[in-house]
C-alpha cells in the first residue's frame, strides 16, 4: 500500500513538479480556446451549407462530414503532422493541431447545429422571410438561436469531448497537461505527476459532467 | 520530376505499399480486435452498473454516480497513461493492447451506464407499478417491463457513443499497440515515407465510414416521432 501511494501519490513529487505542470494546464487552457472557437466556426458553415437544396451542395458535404467523422482524430493529427512535410508543408505542432481538430470537430459540431436546424419547424423561416427578412437575416436571427437552444446539451457535451481531446496534441509534443505531466514522470520514475494532472482534468471538468447529466436526463425524459 | 510527381510518389508510393499492406491488415485485424473486446466489456459492466443502481441503494449509488463522472470527465489518453507508464512505478506492468482495452472499456462503461440509466429514469413510474402489482418481482419487472422499452430509447445515443470510443482505439498507437496507426507509423519511420499513413487512413476509411453510416441509419430508425 505504501508503496502504491508513493508510487501516485507522492506529495514530494507533485511539488517538484507543479510549476511544469502548471504551465500544461495553461497550455490545456488556451488550446481549448483556440479549437473550440474553430470547431464552432466550422460546424456553422458545415450546418448552414446543408439547409442549401442542391445535390451538388450536399453529396460533398455529406461525405466531407462522414470521413472526418469515420477518421479517428489521432490518425488526422498524425497525418497532418508527420505526413504533410514530405509534401513540402512544414506545419507547427499548434498548426496541425488546429487544422486537425477544424476539420474533426467540426465535423460534429455540423452534425449537431444541422440536427438543431431541422428542429426549427420550417414554417419559421417561412414566416420570417414574408415579414421582409433575407434569408441570411432569417438564419441569423430566428433560426439559429432556436436551433442552437434545442441541442444546447449536445454543444456542451461535444464541448467536453473536445477540451478532453486537446490531450492527443501531447502525441505531437505541444507541451499541453498530459505532455508535462509525460515528462515530469519520465524524468521522476513516478506517476504522481499524471496521476496530478488526472486530477487537474477531473476538477476542471467535473462541474461540466454534472452539469450535463442533468440536461440529458431533463431531455429524455421530455421525449416520451 | 515535376511536384505532383513528388507529391504521388511520397503519398502513394506502389513498392512502399506493397511492403507495408500486410502490416496495415495485420493492423486492421488488431483493431478490430481491440475494438469488439471494448464493446463486449464495456457494454455489459455499463448495464450492469445501470442495473445495480436502480436497487436504490444510497452509498452504492453515489460510488456508481462518482465513478460514472471520473471516467467521463477523464481524457481517454490520461487514462491509458495512468495505467501503462503508471502502474509499473508501482511494481505492475501492463501491455499496450490490455492498456488500451482497460481504460476505454472504463469510459464506454460510464457512457453506457449513464444512457441506460437515463432511459430507464425515462420509463414512466406507472409501468413500474402496473408491473409488480402483477404480481412480478423487482428483477423480472426491471428485465421484461423496463429495459425492453429503455434500451430501444438508447439505441441512437449508444450507438453513436460507441463508435466515437471505438476510434478511440487508435490511441493504442501511443502505447505500443501496432493497431492500424501505430502499424502506419511504424512503417513511415522505416521507410522515410508517407504512404504507410496514407494506406492507415484509407484502412480506418474502410472500417469506420460503414459504421458512421450505419449509425446515421440508427438515428432516423429509431427516431422519436415530433
Amino acid at each position: 500500500m505504501q508503496d502504491f501511494l508513493n508510487a501516485f501519490f507522492s506529495l514530494d513529487i507533485i511539488s517538484q513538479a507543479w510549476p511544469i505542470l502548471l504551465q500544461g494546464f495553461w497550455v490545456t487552457l488556451w488550446l481549448s480556446a483556440l479549437v473550440i472557437p474553430l470547431g464552432l466556426i466550422s460546424g456553422t458553415v458545415l450546418a448552414l451549407l446543408s439547409t442549401v437544396r442542391s445535390r451538388w451542395v450536399a453529396w460533398p458535404l455529406w461525405a466531407w462530414v462522414d470521413f472526418f467523422r469515420a477518421i479517428p482524430p489521432l490518425v488526422l493529427l498524425v497525418f497532418i503532422y508527420a505526413g504533410l512535410p514530405f509534401a513540402g508543408f512544414e506545419v507547427s505542432a499548434v498548426g496541425a493541431v488546429a487544422l486537425g481538430f477544424f476539420l474533426n470537430t467540426g465535423a460534429y459540431y455540423g452534425e449537431i447545429l444541422r440536427a438543431g436546424i431541422e428542429s426549427v419547424p420550417r414554417g419559421q423561416l417561412e414566416a420570417a422571410r414574408s415579414t421582409g427578412l433575407t434569408r441570411w437575416q432569417a438564419m441569423q436571427h430566428v433560426i439559429l438561436p432556436q436551433a442552437v437552444r434545442n441541442v444546447l446539451p449536445d454543444l456542451i457535451s461535444n464541448t467536453l469531448e473536445v477540451v478532453k481531446l486537446t490531450s492527443i496534441a501531447s502525441v505531437v509534443a505541444l507541451p499541453e497537461l498530459l505532455f508535462q505531466a509525460r515528462q515530469a514522470q519520465s524524468v521522476t520514475y513516478n506517476a504522481s505527476p499524471i496521476m496530478a494532472a488526472a486530477i487537474i482534468y477531473f476538477i476542471l471538468l467535473w462541474p461540466v459532467v454534472r452539469l450535463l447529466s442533468r440536461l440529458e436526463n431533463r431531455q429524455l425524459a421530455a421525449r416520451r | 520530376m515535376t511536384s505532383w510527381d513528388r507529391f504521388t510518389d511520397s503519398f502513394f508510393n506502389a513498392r512502399v505499399a506493397a511492403e507495408y499492406l500486410p502490416k496495415i491488415i495485420d493492423g486492421f485485424w488488431l483493431t478490430i480486435a481491440l475494438a469488439l473486446c471494448i464493446i463486449a466489456t464495456g457494454l455489459t459492466a455499463g448495464l450492469a452498473l445501470a442495473v445495480i443502481r436502480s436497487f436504490s441503494i444510497r452509498p452504492l449509488n453515489w460510488l456508481i454516480i462518482f465513478v460514472v463522472d471520473l471516467f467521463r470527465a477523464l481524457p481517454p489518453l490520461v487514462i491509458i497513461a495512468l495505467l501503462y507508464f503508471g502502474l509499473p512505478s508501482a511494481g505492475l506492468t501492463m501491455d499496450g493492447f490490455t492498456a488500451t482495452w482497460l481504460s476505454l472499456s472504463f469510459v464506454l462503461m460510464a457512457f453506457t451506464e449513464e444512457i441506460f440509466w437515463a432511459g430507464i429514469t425515462a420509463v414512466p413510474r406507472g409501468q413500474w407499478e402496473a408491473a409488480r402489482s402483477t404480481g412480478l418481482g423487482f428483477l423480472p419487472t426491471l428485465g421484461h417491463v423496463v429495459l425492453p422499452q429503455a434500451i430501444r430509447m438508447t439505441i441512437p445515443p449508444l450507438t453513436n457513443r460507441t463508435i466515437a470510443i471505438t476510434k478511440g482505439t487508435a490511441l493504442g498507437s501511443v502505447v505500443a499497440v501496432s493497431e492500424i496507426l501505430g502499424a502506419a507509423q511504424a512503417g513511415v519511420s522505416f521507410s522515410f515515407n508517407p504512404t504507410p499513413l496514407t494506406l492507415g487512413a484509407l484502412a480506418y476509411v474502410v472500417l469506420f465510414v460503414p459504421v458512421v453510416i450505419f449509425g446515421r441509419w440508427i438515428e432516423t430508425r429509431f427516431a422519436w416521432k415530433r
